[in-house]
């Protein structure tokens, strides 16, 4: 009796877990891993939709990487972008923590004031707006022209600027990278700062020698998941853009919609999918894995 | 010295706080509210005097043109479809998810930790390396242009909100499952009868952030819903605001904004749940 009894609570647990967690299987194997795989033979193929798929091996490829300019364009538009954006937004986002790290009354607000933007930021009706703002007669110029600069173009229509509108658009939502920041800031034990100034430590020196290594796994976090937002921006590029001028924001994504929804070469645009999948992937990989040089884990200081 | 600051000096501080902060939180928002302006400004104003917020001759004619929509469908559809999706998907996906956080959270089982790993890595997948096969597997079925390709897949719970809850369930004391148990409790009876009623604030975190997000969605409801009578509010706008069409600003800014206000509204009211959900998981807001 003793002995079989955990034998029967491990085939019970089993049980039970495996039909608590059936859904959550059955939505991986159905729309996760199953159309991964589809996915990964389709780029293997030509495919319209209406006829079946027909083998073409690596053509695909081939002719992305070396016979599709707008392919490399749109890559370099992307990386552009999420370089710019990313840091910018991070950087932000320290910045506006940094401030709103006191007591004082009203912080609470401001919090909430600088997060409105990241609520409604990705939605259509901001990109709708955005593009007038920067249009030849929105507020850009008008602000331009007040402080006596003369200025009438069309910044999203001019491709040396079209895709500084977007980046200014993505660091403009800095809330959510501003508000784990916070909560990281929160987390740092004061008497450490204390201690520092006992010794003299200036402001700039506890800020480069506290806070910020403390705090940067969170940076860290916050990198990854960004980039990865940033290479696959989509929304604001199709509404205020549409990829325009001259493909300058002609972004990855966008670019993949194009091909595959309005063009129906869904192996091309499975194809694109997966270097997408590749370069991400490829991108966590080497963030973690560095990450050990310069990031610093408060539990590593203990032992 | 800080302590050693004059009343007069730590005044001054607390001046320069509120009016820098607050300046740079008014730039911050001047676009939201600039949106909101136009759109009770008359036709003729919207340019003439761009960077006021304050309209002259305020009027809500915008709101009136505006909610005539477009194609013989007015605005009134779109939100419809929007609120239906965006309920369904949230309750959907918090029932699944919350479910599946429990099995994670609390039996262990062969081959946990694979599957568990499984789903880190999915939350690292692109929607657009999905969107291509399932689109073909939902057209298969015959769902194009039904609300089904995005409500279904909402059945199988979302990683992200399998997470929160699992934190949350993690921070619940063992010893109360087990005394169930030991009581001669199911595990479904624990579920439901212990657990679940502690569940319930991380579940309505959930659902805010889930509802948000639905309402938000752009890109499946484009790529799915294709006949302007099943058009969300985001499709609508798209269609409703193309630079080709119609240019009635005033009725563009008016029905923008005017998709803002749900989300706006959730915010107000509940911007703590909102803001400890990201600070806590650290998650994309």
């Amino acid at each position: 009796m003793k002995s079989s009894f955990p034998r029967n609570r491990k085939i019970r647990d089993a049980r039970d877990g495996y039909a608590f967690i059936s859904l959550w299987l059955i939505g991986f194997f159905a729309l996760t891993l199953i159309p991964l795989l589809f996915s990964f033979y389709l780029s293997f193929t030509d495919y319209d939709l209406l006829t079946p798929p027909v083998w073409t091996g690596l053509n695909n490829f081939i002719t992305m990487f070396t016979k599709d300019p707008r392919y490399w364009k749109s890559v370099f538009a992307t990386l552009y972008y999420a370089v710019a954006a990313v840091p910018l937004r991070l950087i932000v986002a320290l910045a506006i923590a940094l401030v709103l790290n006191t007591n004082r009354k009203g912080v609470a607000v401001y919090r909430a004031l600088y997060y409105a933007p990241s609520i409604v930021g990705s939605s259509v009706a901001v990109s709708v707006m955005w593009r007038q703002y920067f249009g030849t007669e929105g507020i850009f110029n008008a602000l331009l022209n007040m402080l006596g600069i003369p200025s009438n173009i069309s910044w999203t229509g001019d491709p040396r600027f079209a895709i500084w509108t977007l980046i200014l658009l993505a660091a403009w939502q800095f809330g959510s990278p501003m508000l784990v920041f916070l909560s990281g800031l929160k987390q740092i034990p004061s008497e450490l700062y204390e201690s520092a100034s006992i010794d003299g430590a200036s402001g700039i020196k506890k800020f480069f020698k506290i806070t910020l290594p403390l705090l940067s796994p969170v940076i860290l976090f916050n990198l990854i998941m960004q980039m990865i937002n940033g290479f696959i921006v989509f929304t604001p590029a199709l509404i205020i853009t549409n990829g325009q001028p001259l493909d300058t924001t002609n972004f990855y994504a966008l670019y993949l919609y194009k091909r595959g929804f309005e063009n129906f070469q869904m192996g091309y645009a499975s194809g694109m999918a997966w270097i997408l999948l590749v370069v991400i992937s490829v991108f966590s990989i080497f963030i973690f894995k560095t990450s050990s040089r310069w990031v610093f884990y408060e539990t590593e200081r203990g032992r | 010295m800080a302590h050693a600051a004059s009343p007069l000096r730590k005044k001054t501080q607390t001046f320069l706080f509120h009016f820098l902060v607050g300046a740079s939180a008014f730039l911050m928002i001047y676009p939201i509210l600039w949106l909101a302006a136009s759109s009770f400004k008359p036709a003729e104003e919207i340019w003439t005097r761009v960077l006021s917020l304050i309209p002259q001759n305020p009027t809500f004619k915008n709101y009136i043109n505006g909610w005539q929509g477009f194609g013989g469908l007015t605005f009134g559809t779109f939100f419809k479809n929007s609120i239906i999706i965006s309920g369904l998907e949230t309750l959907f996906v918090i029932i699944s998810s919350t479910i599946i956080s429990y099995g994670f959270a609390r039996i262990s089982f062969p081959g946990k930790g694979l599957w568990f790993s499984c789903m880190l890595a999915t939350t690292m997948l692109p929607d657009q390396i999905k969107i291509i096969p399932q689109y073909i597997f939902f057209g298969y079925l015959g769902w194009i242009n039904t609300f089904l390709p995005l409500l279904v897949p909402k059945l199988f719970g979302e990683a992200f909100f399998i997470f929160m809850l699992m934190q949350f369930i993690r921070g619940i004391p063992k010893e109360l499952d087990e005394a169930a148990e030991i009581d001669g409790c199911g595990r479904m009876y624990t579920f439901t009868h212990i657990l679940l009623p502690l569940l319930k604030p991380p579940m309505f975190t959930a659902a805010i952030f889930s509802f948000y997000w639905s309402w938000g969605d752009f890109f499946k409801p484009l790529i799915y819903l294709n006949n302007p009578k099943l058009y969300t509010l985001s499709v609508a706008l798209r269609s409703f605001a193309d630079p080709g069409g119609m240019t009635d600003w005033g009725a563009i800014f008016a029905m923008s904004f005017l998709s803002l206000v749900p989300v706006l509204v959730l915010f107000v009211c509940f911007q703590r749940y909102l803001t400890e959900g990201i600070a806590s998981t650290g998650l994309k807001g």
